[in-house]
Formats: C-alpha cells, sequence, structure tokens
C-alpha cells in the first residue's frame, strides 16, 4: 500500500472529525480555545499511536471471540499513562484537560482503529495509520479551537487582540455545533476538489 | 500463522495475558510519577501561599493548623515576619461551583481585610467560570484590599458588592462562597 496516502487519509478523506464523525464528544468539548484542542488532539495521537502498534503485533495471538475486550484493556492503559505523565509534565494543560483524558477511553475513534485497521494490517501500515488519523484529529481541533476561540474570546493561543468578551455563543456547546457544521462545509468542498 | 482458535483456554489466558502485562505497566508507571504527582501539588500550594500574602519569613507551611467549624475543615498557614503576624492564607473550598468542588487559597490581613486571592482547582466552563482565575479576567482583582466588615461578600444580583462574571453567575456566587467561609473560619477564632 501507498504510505503517504495512508497517511494523508487521515487528515482528508477520512478525516476523524470532519468525515468520519468520529470522537465528537471530545472535540464538541474541548475546543474552547487553540491550547485544549491541540493538547488533547496529541495525547489522542499517541494513545492512537501506541494502541496500534500494540494490537498489530499481538493481533495473531488474540482469538476473535476476545479481540474488543482486549483491545479496550490495552488503550485504556495507554489513557492512564497519558494522564499520570501529564500530571507530572505539563500541569497547566492538566488542569484544563484533566476531566477529559479519561474519555480518550471511550473515544470510538481509537477503538475503530484498533479493530478495522490495526488488527488486520501490517506493522508499518498501521503505525503511519496511527499517526495520519491522529494528526487529522489534532488538525480538526486545531481548526475548530481556533474558530471558537477567535469568535467567542477575541483571542488567539491566549493572546487577546479585542477588548472585553466575544461572541459567549461560540465558547458554549452551541457554539461548537455552528463552527463544526462550517468547518465540515469547508472540508467537504477541498475533498470534492481532490477526488 | 493463522488466528488463534476462539476456545475458552485461549480466551481465558488471552485475557488473563493482557490484563496482567496491562497492571505491571500501570503500577510501574503510577510508581514513577506517584513522587513528582505530590511535589507538583504541593508547589502549587505554596506558590500560591507566597502571592496571597505579603512578605514574610518564616515557613508557613510547618506552622500549619486546621480550624473546625460547622463540619468544615480548614487549613490556615499563619506568615511571619520577625514573629509578627503579617497575614493568613486560608485554603477553602465551596460545593457550589456550576460543576462541583472549587478550591480557593485567600490571604487575609491580621486586620480582616482580604490581601489576594489566588485558585488551586476548579472545574468551571472553560471560557466563562474559569474566568475566576486571575490569568483570565480581573474578576478576583475586585477582592484586594476590602475588609468584608463593609464589603458585603455577594454578587450584585444578591443585594451584595461583588460584581459577577459575565455569564457566571453561579461560579461567581460559589467563589464568594468559598471566600465567606475562609473569612468567617477566621473570624471564629482562626486568627492565631
Amino acid at each position: 500500500m501507498n504510505q503517504w496516502k495512508n497517511f494523508s487519509k487521515g487528515l482528508f478523506r477520512e478525516n476523524a472529525v470532519f468525515v468520519l464523525f468520529l470522537g465528537l464528544c471530545p472535540t464538541l468539548g474541548v475546543t474552547t480555545s487553540v491550547i485544549n484542542g491541540v493538547g488533547m488532539g496529541l495525547a489522542t495521537t499517541f494513545v492512537l499511536l501506541m494502541s496500534n502498534i500494540v494490537v498489530t503485533l499481538i493481533k495473531n495471538f488474540i482469538p476473535d471471540k476476545v479481540r474488543i475486550p482486549s483491545f479496550i484493556v490495552i488503550i485504556a492503559s495507554f489513557v492512564t499513562i497519558v494522564e499520570l505523565l501529564m500530571q507530572v509534565y505539563l500541569p497547566s494543560l492538566f488542569d484544563e484537560l484533566g476531566l477529559f483524558i479519561p474519555l480518550i477511553v471511550v473515544n470510538c475513534l481509537v477503538l475503530g482503529r484498533a479493530e478495522a485497521f490495526a488488527s488486520k494490517n501490517t506493522f508499518t501500515s498501521s503505525v503511519v495509520d496511527g499517526l495520519g488519523m491522529g494528526l487529522g484529529f489534532t488538525m480538526a481541533l486545531f481548526f475548530l479551537g481556533g474558530v471558537r476561540e477567535i469568535l467567542g474570546n477575541g483571542s488567539f493561543l491566549g493572546f487577546k487582540f479585542i477588548h472585553g468578551d466575544g461572541i459567549l455563543l461560540f465558547i458554549l456547546a452551541p457554539g461548537a455545533f455552528i463552527a463544526l457544521g462550517y468547518l465540515i462545509m469547508i472540508m467537504n468542498k477541498i475533498n470534492k476538489k481532490t477526488a | 500463522m493463522g488466528k488463534k482458535e476462539s476456545s475458552f483456554v485461549n480466551m481465558v489466558i488471552t485475557l488473563f495475558v493482557i490484563t496482567l502485562t496491562a497492571s505491571i505497566a500501570l503500577g510501574f508507571v503510577y510508581e514513577f510519577t506517584k513522587v513528582p504527582i505530590a511535589v507538583a501539588k504541593q508547589a502549587a500550594k505554596m506558590k500560591a501561599i507566597n502571592e496571597v500574602l505579603p512578605e514574610f519569613n518564616n515557613l508557613p507551611n510547618e506552622e500549619i493548623y486546621k480550624i473546625v467549624i460547622d463540619n468544615d475543615t480548614l487549613y490556615f498557614y499563619p506568615a511571619r515576619e520577625d514573629n509578627k503576624l503579617v497575614g493568613t492564607a486560608i485554603e477553602t473550598y465551596t460545593n457550589k461551583g456550576f460543576s462541583g468542588k472549587i478550591k480557593l487559597m485567600v490571604g487575609i490581613l491580621p486586620d480582616g481585610s482580604i490581601n489576594n486571592i489566588v485558585v488551586l482547582e476548579h472545574k468551571e466552563t472553560p471560557g466563562l467560570g474559569d474566568k475566576m482565575s486571575k490569568s483570565k479576567s480581573d474578576f478576583s482583582l475586585q477582592f484586594h484590599k476590602k475588609n468584608p466588615e463593609n464589603f458585603n461578600l455577594s454578587v450584585k444580583k444578591d443585594g451584595g458588592d461583588v460584581d459577577a462574571i459575565t455569564a457566571s453567575t453561579i461560579s461567581s456566587r460559589a467563589y464568594c462562597d468559598a471566600v465567606k467561609r475562609a473569612y468567617n473560619a477566621y473570624i471564629k477564632g482562626g486568627k492565631k
């Protein structure tokens, strides 16, 4: 398989958020600012990559009937590791994201890639797939967080450029849906052109 | 090599090995991070104490004492300069936050006025309630140098003197509640 195609599908054609609509709970929940979105995206990328690697390595030892519980245990372990490491090395980010980190376990994106891709493909393909999917997810959260932070708070990466409040709606839940809707529209346009 | 057959023994062994490996890995990471996490939390607390108090040269952490009032236990960190009390940092909390517990560090001067307040922990809505943190808005500045004796610690909606955060009245109320708790404990015998 062409590895570049395999990698870029996670960014565009099969982007987790804009095309597959997987993992929307953390997507809508944490993207109130760029930093939060990117932090969540990178944490998910790490979990996705590690679980893809482990699943593809041991795929032949797991009987079919217990594959889902096995994958979940593997994913949950990596999520807990991320949570602990984040508390040590990135305490300020953990203060913001702490609530959402355990939710990576139930992010359908991670289990979906383990089940649909890593358990059927070679080691290299799985690593590339995990990276592509994870970075695609991070990219989506970056754009969503960017739009919401600019419109809702009048700042970018914490740097304020207007005085006072922005459009509060965009910080609240409805704003997440509105921004996501428009971003999906743009993504569809791009995908149509390249297809 | 083909897939392993889904026989009972195979399934049990596989799950056992996977859970065992996962537990060992987690136990190892937990042991590895336990101390740094505790150190980081303690450091955050020390930093908060330094921020809410005027200059001092004792070690408030070693003179810590607790006051129990109406089933609330609050921790007091007295700060002294050359053995003279210059202020007290009080670790206070409220359960009335928009999404659970909020922990504050409140610095009170010997005359009873508030010196400074730092948020230790909260789970308020990002972009709204989290403006109680000093890094996000000027909300907490209005408490500076105010004496609750003549500064009603309630939001204006409730007849008090505090300007609530826009669209976060509940978080603002909770913040006031926590400050009030610290102040009341201080007045009712917390002063040492």
